[in-house]
């Protein structure tokens, strides 16, 4: 077939050990990521088929799903049983030789935000792990998907996966993106347009000017979003903005090894007469702050917007799941987003718990105070992101404002029967899903940015970052 | 994995779309480090009320007796979004179900079905639609057939409709085989490959 080849075809091309049949192929996995929720299952079930890790210095094990993130932390947790998983994973990783990042570790975090620091994930690298974030990874030009426990057994075995071939689709955003208007809302805009099934089938390839203005870490945080956008993954072709972020972190080639790694990750593209089964095109001044309303992440409007009537909006949902979303969140349609009283803020999770979210937020939280009744609560992403946002004083803005600042993790971004924001409450919340009891039974969870999440800490109700709050 | 090749049951209609795997089992009910002992949590937020109770919630449709032991499920697009969670697949699995007829699958659910025995059919909305208006008020008497082998559903009133499947899923499912064995056949080749790659890209190698 005549044209060029897409990014992803590259990268398959050079993974692909075998055709199995006409849609899948066996291809090589060069890291996997393991944590504690889906980790040990997966290793304890390897051991006892009998059988081992074929590449354990290419398997990595981190602490960040059921771990507390109150400050003084130890193997207990508010999550029953949570400390089962702990120690099974602890005690599954040293068995198998595995490289662990454990509690206490100055390298533990959130597994999507210590890969890219510590040049875990590589571009053209595939990287797999048993969590549906994993795509977040493709911001650094990797092929990153996430899996089920078993396919992760797969990897483990055998350094492979057997893996149906996705179609692939370009969404090229050119143009730039307004001041106040951030990456999350980027991800949000792409859900409410094309449906939390929109990238069914495909791998995504973000391009075009506005994606390469973002930095890396905001493209990591625009690839998160691709698993609630149903898509394999999401990927971004590297460029000199990756490479600089990457060179001397702990597990990225040194040396002569740099020099040939960064001549083979320049191919990383897709060529220019490279045909996509589906492409999109984005104007990014049309995308605005966003917030959703409902229940599923492509239940999002713009922040200045009302809740949608069901009949003035074109919406991919029934009326009864229109209905159904609008009564859990206790709303009505013509009810402005702004203005609504909340419960709670969270900042944090694999979405926007990095650095630079942190230091947004913290630039409008300084000198201001967390409306009375606000529980508000920042949980950096990685003990490093932490270390080097108090080397900068961005601990005390959040503590002086009135957060709660803790360790790393993935903390409330999911209830499992532990710490939780309480029955009914309404949570404006940095993280990726708002799904029915996802922050705690019955919660009512907007996703937002960091910055509207602190703007609207400091308001008391969902306000808009740019202003006046 | 048991094998899968035809099943005449009772179907359970759960007909919405984007049912996430939160919903499918919620993070509290994955108590134990183990792929068992989560049947009794699956669609814990929906099936008992008070949320976090056992009180069943007489309004869902797995606590209708007539409902109770179907091992089919019927549901709408993008079943199974969400969390990567395989517990989802473990759990329902668990309660019984060894098929979901769905509008669309999230990728990552489908293949832990594959992975667990669990047929993943899809069908157009209008086709579930039917299924579900085939089941009447005795849905005992009126059950589905998912044919795997000729890659078909059908109602008990003979109303019939083809779907598709990925070869390599079908293979799965019907021989109840173990990816992990198949693959190791190729063991050969997997190692040749990496040798090649390690000299194409040594910085992948960190042994």
């Amino acid at each position: 077939m005549a044209g060029g080849r897409t990014l992803f075809d590259k990268i398959w091309s050079m993974h692909r050990v075998a055709t199995i049949d006409d849609a899948s192929d066996l291809v090589l996995v060069d890291r996997i990521l393991l944590h504690e929720r889906t980790g040990a299952v997966a290793l304890r079930s390897l051991a006892a088929a009998g059988r081992c890790v074929l590449a354990p210095r290419q398997s990595f094990v981190v602490m960040d799903h059921v771990v507390d993130t109150q400050p003084g932390r130890t193997d207990a947790t508010m999550i029953p049983s949570g400390s089962a998983f702990i120690t099974a994973t602890r005690d599954a990783a040293k068995a198998a030789g595995l490289t662990l990042f454990d509690l206490g570790d100055a390298e533990q975090g959130i597994g999507h935000v210590i890969s890219p620091e510590l040049g875990i994930v590589l571009p053209g690298a595939t990287l797999v792990c048993p969590d549906s974030h994993t795509c977040s990874q493709g911001a650094l030009g990797a092929l990153a998907w996430g899996i089920g426990s078993t396919a992760a057994e797969h990897a483990l075995a055998t350094s492979t996966l057997r893996v149906k071939r996705p179609k692939t689709m370009r969404i090229t955003i050119d143009g730039a993106l307004a001041a106040g208007v951030t990456a999350k809302d980027l991800a949000l805009y792409l859900l409410s347009r094309f449906g939390s099934a929109g990238g069914a089938g495909h791998i995504v390839e973000y391009a075009g000017s506005a994606v390469s203005a973002l930095d890396v870490e905001a493209r990591l945080t625009l690839c998160n979003m691709a698993t609630e956008f149903a898509a394999f993954s999401a990927i971004i072709a590297p460029d000199d903005k990756v490479f600089g972020y990457l060179k001397g972190r702990r597990y990225v080639p040194a040396g002569a090894e740099w020099g040939a790694a960064l001549a083979s990750w320049r191919d990383l593209r897709s060529d220019d007469d490279a045909v996509f089964d589906t492409e999109y095109r984005i104007d990014a001044r049309d995308v605005a702050p966003m917030v959703t309303w409902g229940v599923s992440p492509q239940q999002a409007i713009a922040l200045d917007g009302e809740v949608p009537d069901f009949e003035k909006v074109e919406d991919r949902d029934p009326r009864e799941l229109h209905d159904r979303a609008l009564a859990y969140m206790d709303l009505r349609p013509g009810i402005r987003m702004t203005g609504l009283p909340i419960d709670a803020a969270f900042i944090g999770s694999c979405t926007n718990s990095r650095l630079s979210d942190l230091r947004r937020a913290a630039a409008l939280l300084r000198g201001r105070k967390v409306a009375p009744g606000v529980k508000a609560i920042c949980v950096p992403g990685s003990t490093d992101v932490r270390a080097r946002a108090e080397a900068e004083g961005i601990d005390r803005i959040f503590i002086d404002a009135g957060f709660e600042w803790r360790e790393a993790g993935c903390s409330m971004c999911f209830y499992a029967g532990g710490e939780n924001f309480g029955l009914r409450r309404r949570v404006i919340s940095s993280t990726n899903r708002n799904f029915e009891s996802r922050q705690g039974p019955e919660t009512r969870s907007h996703l937002a940015s960091p910055e509207t999440v602190a703007a609207s800490a400091i308001a008391g109700v969902i306000a808009d970052p740019r202003g006046p709050f | 994995m048991q094998p899968f090749t035809a099943l005449t049951a009772i179907a359970a209609p759960l007909i919405r779309d984007n049912v996430d795997t939160d919903a499918i089992i919620p993070s509290r009910e994955m108590q134990s480090v183990s792929k068992t002992g989560l049947a009794a949590g699956l669609f814990a937020g929906w099936r008992y009320d008070p949320v976090g109770s056992r009180e069943p919630d007489p309004g869902f449709i797995l606590n209708d007796p007539r409902f109770a032991p179907a091992k089919i499920l019927l549901s709408g697009a993008n079943f199974g979004c969400g969390s990567s969670r395989e517990h989802a697949a473990w759990a329902l699995a668990e309660y019984g179900f060894r098929a979901v007829i769905a509008a669309s699958f999230n990728p990552i659910f489908r293949s832990n079905c594959v992975n667990n025995g669990i047929v993943p059919v899809e069908l157009e909305t209008g086709a579930i639609a039917a299924i579900a208006a085939s089941l009447g008020d005795r849905p005992g008497d009126h059950p589905v057939t998912v044919d795997l082998e000729a890659c078909s559903v059908a109602t008990a009133g003979g109303a019939r409709w083809s779907f598709a499947i990925d070869a390599e899923a079908r293979a799965m499912l019907l021989g109840g085989m173990d990816a992990i064995e198949l693959t190791l056949t190729r063991q050969d080749s997997i190692a040749a490959k990496r040798e090649a790659d390690r000299a194409e890209r040594p910085w992948i190698y960190l042994e």
